[in-house]
């Protein structure tokens, strides 16, 4: 009697818990941008100057500059990770005004003091002076003037090397302009009439208050270590992923309830166990995909699906197997010992071995292919512990509980089974 | 009693005896694999070639309007993409990178001229990043056989191992030669269809061997035909274990395709045809070649324990 209150009481507590916290849990999957909709950037990084070379840390710092800027733009949760070992990919979800992240991530931003030394008379200002790498960084501020104008100050890192720049352009008199531009956009060239031996520089204009903060922000958010191409985007309309996870959440319900409901026709008693050791393993590989943090989307889909497929499979051979020792004429007690015993060392060679596969696939793949790999690996050892342990557990419980006492409960008629 | 094999119950079907049948079905949908891919390759798409694709769903039906939109692209400067209208979706493929500015200026043209309700998808891609992910996919693959190949020669013995890595790149290669003979589409997802497949292959045949593994145990076994006997019995035994286990997961996969958003259509057709060649060269081709290999052995060593190798 006991067996039986402890298998109700493990039943009924794990239904409530599944019950009770799908919602939120369902709720909280982090969704890749396939199935929410938003945009993904693998962009390639080279050195801004010939020769450079990318190495670790500039890759790093842009990285992270590049968030920076998504972060200003109010997007939620931007993904920016490193790859290899000069590429940078950027996944946005859920972005409603697409079109402008992506203009302000892409936005190369580098500030740079030019003069016309040595230029054509029609090339303007063509001779780099002073670049982005030369400026403190967030050193750019906004600075009301005492004529009531907005000007943007900035800081450089040396102040021996705005003397030299500045004390050249003085004796270029009178083309002695500091041109200075963020990109290709000439911002203000003011005139230098003599060496400035200082840190401190700034720019002034007919600026608004706002744009002169606009300014600010991007000259701070500006000067990427590196430059950057675009290798590879993809971008899906909210519209359109949200239809897709739709269709997909759909098509999944359709497929689990069917297999669900083979199984208990089937396997009559192991086949409702095994639905109910399912149901919460697919709750406990939702937990498992919030703890780690794992994004869901149509790959990691793959994986749960052949999760599934492998959990039916562990169930259904504990239960061919139970049905085989019944028919060679052992009681339903000693079949069940048997049974399990004898698949568990299967399953566990199935598991294994598939394991090994994904955990090669974890450790070399990139990109779609460890992202497989990860569910792949957390689906067996999750479906290990439904499937096999928590399965048996019901079994176990129910059986010696005395309550089951006809073999054709587990499908397997009185005629099939020869004499001992 | 001339063709009887040991004890071969006649009411049964030998897979073993009708190997060779199997063996040569296999045979030719490779060689033909092979043919197609050596001729025509796969049809791949966008991922592996330059250029950007753009799926957009309706909120109207626009099957009609083929012309118009071609109309429109063509006015606008887009040129001729490869163009499919479908009822409430259409899709272009253009062979060069749709720049920034151009993916914009599509959007907005035409959600203002045909949907307002229009939704995007744009994949550009460069292909250098495919092909990467292709090699490093394969790569993978065959890391991760060598280790199969290591861990089922340490529990089982090396003639298993080599007849589970056949029957897994025979399941990989179906899938691929299907693909190239059908001219179905192919892009990154496949990549990780196949690795689904390769999942679920090895799966399948473990559980076979593991019953050969358990009946060798127990088996008095004088002759080949004794050995064979025995796998032909291990087939049995767990033919309806294979059948319900490769059921499920198929209509698993069948929902998907059949329910599923359009872009994991392809990608679940993949698995489909996957699935069935790999619950089929799990009883078909796996065990017989594994007998195959086990014959070879000097006769005298056929007597042996199987442990020993």
């Amino acid at each position: 009697m006991n067996r039986l209150l402890a298998f109700i009481i493990i039943v009924v507590v794990s239904v409530g818990v599944v019950a009770g916290t799908s919602n939120w849990l369902f709720n909280d999957v982090k969704l890749g941008l396939d199935l929410k909709g938003g945009f993904e950037i693998l962009y390639e990084a080279q050195p801004i100057e010939p020769g450079g070379k990318v190495t670790k840390d500039s890759l790093v710092e842009t990285a992270k500059s590049l968030e920076a800027r998504a972060n200003a733009t109010g997007v939620a949760e931007p993904e920016v990770t490193t790859e290899g070992a000069n590429r940078i990919r950027v996944k946005i979800a859920g972005v409603s005004d697409e079109a402008k992240v992506r203009d302000i991530l892409k936005k190369p931003a580098e500030l740079t003091f030019r003069s016309s030394d040595g230029c054509a008379a029609d090339k303007g200002y063509c001779k780099v002076e002073l670049r982005g790498s030369d400026f403190k960084q967030n050193g750019a501020n906004v600075q009301q003037t005492n004529l009531g104008q907005y000007e943007i100050t900035i800081k450089l890192k040396s102040a021996k090397q705005f003397a030299d720049v500045t004390g050249k352009i003085a004796k270029l008199a009178p083309n002695n302009q500091l041109a200075i531009y963020l990109d290709d956009t000439l911002l203000s060239a003011p005139n230098v009439n003599g060496v400035i031996d200082s840190t401190d520089a700034s720019i002034t204009g007919n600026f608004t208050r706002e744009e002169a903060t606009n300014l600010k922000n991007t000259i701070n958010l500006g000067a990427l270590p590196l430059n950057l191409t675009e290798k590879y985007t993809q971008s899906v309309g909210a519209t359109l992923g949200k239809l897709s996870l739709k269709e997909t959440l759909f098509a999944g319900a359709i497929g689990t309830v069917l297999i669900l409901l083979f199984m208990m026709i089937f396997y009559r008693l192991p086949g409702i166990i095994a639905s109910f050791s399912i149901l919460v393993y697919i709750w406990l590989l939702l937990l498992g995909f919030n703890l780690i943090g794992a994004t869901l989307t149509l790959p990691g889909i793959a994986a749960f699906i052949l999760g599934i497929g492998m959990a039916v499979d562990a169930n259904i051979i504990m239960a061919e197997r139970i049905k085989e020792e019944m028919r060679s004429g052992k009681s339903i007690l000693s079949s069940q010992k048997a049974g399990s015993k004898h698949s568990f060392r299967t399953i566990i060679d199935a598991h294994v071995t598939t394991s090994i596969a994904a955990l090669v696939l974890f450790f070399i793949g990139v990109g779609s292919v460890k992202g497989f790999a990860v569910i792949l690996l957390l689906s067996i050892v999750i479906s290990i512990l439904t499937n096999v342990f928590f399965s048996r557990l019901l079994l176990t419980l129910i059986i010696r509980s005395g309550l089951i006492k006809k073999k054709s409960l587990f499908g397997v008629k009185e005629s099939e089974v020869s004499a001992l | 009693m001339r063709y009887n094999f040991g004890q071969v119950n006649e009411r049964k079907f030998s897979f073993v005896a009708k190997a060779r049948y199997f063996f040569i079905f296999s045979i030719i949908i490779t060689i033909l694999g092979i043919g197609t891919l050596a001729i025509f390759g796969l049809n791949y798409g966008v991922d592996f070639r330059a250029g950007s694709s753009v799926d957009i769903a309706l909120k109207k039906d626009l099957s009609g309007q083929k012309d118009a939109i071609e109309k429109y692209l063509g006015d606008s400067g887009f040129g001729k993409p490869g163009l499919t209208v479908g009822s409430n979706r259409v899709t272009l493929r253009f062979n060069d990178v749709l720049t920034d500015a151009k993916e914009k200026e599509l959007k907005a043209g035409f959600a203002e001229k045909f949907d307002k309700g229009a939704s995007f998808e744009v994949n550009t891609v460069d292909t250098e990043i495919a092909k990467e992910l292709q090699t490093n996919a394969l790569k993978a693959v065959l890391v991760a056989s060598i280790g199969i190949v290591i861990y089922v020669s340490i529990r089982f013995e090396w003639r298993f191992a080599v007849a589970a890595i056949v029957a897994l790149l025979h399941d990989a290669f179906i899938v691929i030669s299907l693909f190239s003979i059908f001219r179905l589409e192919v892009n990154l997802p496949f990549i990780v269809a196949v690795l689904t497949i390769i999942g679920y292959s090895i799966n399948d045949t473990i559980v076979i061997f593991d019953r050969i593994r358990e009946n060798l145990r127990f088996a008095k076994l004088k002759t080949s035909a004794d050995v064979a006997n025995v796998v032909n019995e291990s087939i049995w035994q767990t033919l309806t274990r294979s059948i319900n286990t490769v059921m499920t997961v198929v209509v698993a996969a069948l929902c998907l395709l059949i329910f599923g958003s359009v872009s994991i259509k392809l990608f679940s057709l993949a698995i489909l045809f996957g699935l069935i060649s790999g619950a089929y060269s799990s009883i078909f081709i796996a065990s017989p070649l594994w007998l195959l290999l086990k014959n070879k052995q000097k006769p005298k060593a056929a007597v042996k324990s199987p442990a020993a190798s």
